[in-house]
C-alpha cells in the first residue's frame, strides 16, 4: 500500500470534516463581522482608493496606506448563497491542505497515537498557523490599513516556518541546547517584527476589530483541535497496519 | 513511489521511501494552502476573501 495515497486519503477526510466545521463557525462569527466592516469601506471616501478606476482618472500615485476596496473590476461571488458557497469551498480545500501538512508532519515524527495525542498536534497547528503569525499581524478586517502585501506574506511564511521548526526541536529533541534553539526560533520573528502600516487610522471601530480578533482566534483553535482529533482517529485506522515501531514518542 | 514501505522489511530503503512519500504529501499541502490563501490571482482572492480574513492570512 502506498503511504502517499493513504496520507492523502486520511487528509482529505480530515480536511473535509474540519473545513465544514470551520465554515459553519465562520457563518456565525467572523463573516458577519466582515460584512459589517465592509460598510465602512464606502463610508470613508477620504481614505479609500479604488484599485484602478479612480487612480487612472486622477493620475495620482498609489497611496502608501492601502485601505482596500472590494468593488473592483474582477469577478467576485455574489453576496448571499454564492459567497457562502465559495467560502465553504475555500475552507474545505484549504482544510485538506492543512490536514496534509499535519498528517505528513506527524507521521514523520512517529505518528499520532490517539485522538488525544491528535489534540496536542492540533494545539501545535494552532500555535504555528494562528497564534504566532497573529501576534505580529493580528486578524484584519476590510477597510483596515495594512503594510505591503508581499512583505506581510513573507513575514507570515517565515514566522510559520520558524515556529514549526522551533516547536519540533522542543518536542522531539532531548538535548537542552535544542530546546533553547527552538525557543530562539519561535521568538526571532517577533524581534524582527512584522511589517506594519504607516498609519493605523481606520473607520472600523476598535470594538468591532477586537471582536473579530477573538472570533478568528477561537474559531481557528476549534478548527485545529477538530482536525487533530479526527486525524488521530483516522491515522490509527488507516495508517497503522504497518509501522508499529514508528509509534509516537510524544509524551 | 510504487514501492511500498512495510515494516516487515524494515530496511533503510523502505524507510527513506516512506519519508519521501510523506514529504511529497506535505509539499502538496503547502501548495494547496498557498494557492487558496496566498494566490494573487484576483478571482481566487475574491472567491476565498472571507476565508482569508477569517484565517488572518495577509490579504489585499
Amino acid at each position: 500500500m502506498s503511504i502517499f495515497r493513504n496520507v492523502v486519503f486520511v487528509a482529505a477526510l480530515t480536511g473535509l470534516v474540519a473545513g465544514l466545521v470551520l465554515a459553519a463557525m465562520q457563518s456565525f462569527s467572523t463573516v458577519p463581522l466582515i460584512l459589517q466592516a465592509e460598510t465602512f469601506e464606502s463610508a470613508e471616501p477620504a481614505h479609500t482608493h479604488d484599485h484602478g478606476a479612480a487612480r487612472a482618472e486622477t493620475g495620482a500615485p498609489a497611496a502608501t496606506v492601502a485601505v482596500h476596496e472590494h468593488d473592483e473590476e474582477g469577478w467576485a461571488p455574489a453576496d448571499g448563497f454564492e459567497r457562502f458557497a465559495f467560502n465553504l469551498l475555500a475552507n474545505v480545500v484549504s482544510g485538506v491542505g492543512f490536514a496534509l501538512l499535519l498528517v505528513a508532519a506527524s507521521e514523520l515524527a512517529g505518528g499520532i497515537g490517539s485522538w488525544r495525542q491528535g489534540l496536542i498536534w492540533g494545539f501545535a497547528g494552532f500555535a504555528v498557523f494562528t497564534l504566532a503569525p497573529g501576534l505580529g499581524l493580528p486578524p484584519e478586517l476590510p477597510a483596515m490599513p495594512a503594510a505591503d502585501l508581499w512583505a506581510r506574506q513573507v513575514w507570515w511564511t517565515g514566522t510559520v516556518a520558524a515556529t514549526a521548526i522551533g516547536l519540533a526541536l522542543i518536542a522531539f529533541r532531548a538535548a537542552p541546547v535544542f530546546a533553547a534553539l527552538g525557543v530562539a526560533l519561535i521568538v526571532a520573528p517577533h524581534l524582527i517584527g512584522a511589517p506594519q502600516p504607516p498609519s493605523y487610522e481606520t473607520a472600523v471601530p476598535e470594538g468591532l476589530h477586537h471582536d473579530f480578533v477573538v472570533a478568528v482566534t477561537v474559531t481557528n483553535l476549534v478548527f485545529w483541535l477538530v482536525m487533530g482529533a479526527v486525524a488521530g482517529v483516522l491515522c490509527q485506522r488507516f495508517l497503522r497496519e504497518d509501522t508499529p515501531a514508528l509509534r509516537s514518542q510524544l509524551a | 513511489m510504487a514501492h511500498s514501505a512495510t515494516a516487515s522489511l524494515g530496511s533503510a530503503s523502505s524507510l527513506s521511501s516512506r519519508r519521501i512519500q510523506l514529504a511529497f504529501a506535505g509539499l502538496l499541502g503547502i501548495f494547496i494552502t498557498g494557492f487558496v490563501g496566498f494566490s494573487h490571482i484576483e478571482a481566487v482572492h475574491n472567491a476565498a476573501h472571507d476565508y482569508r480574513h477569517s484565517l488572518a492570512f495577509p490579504c489585499h
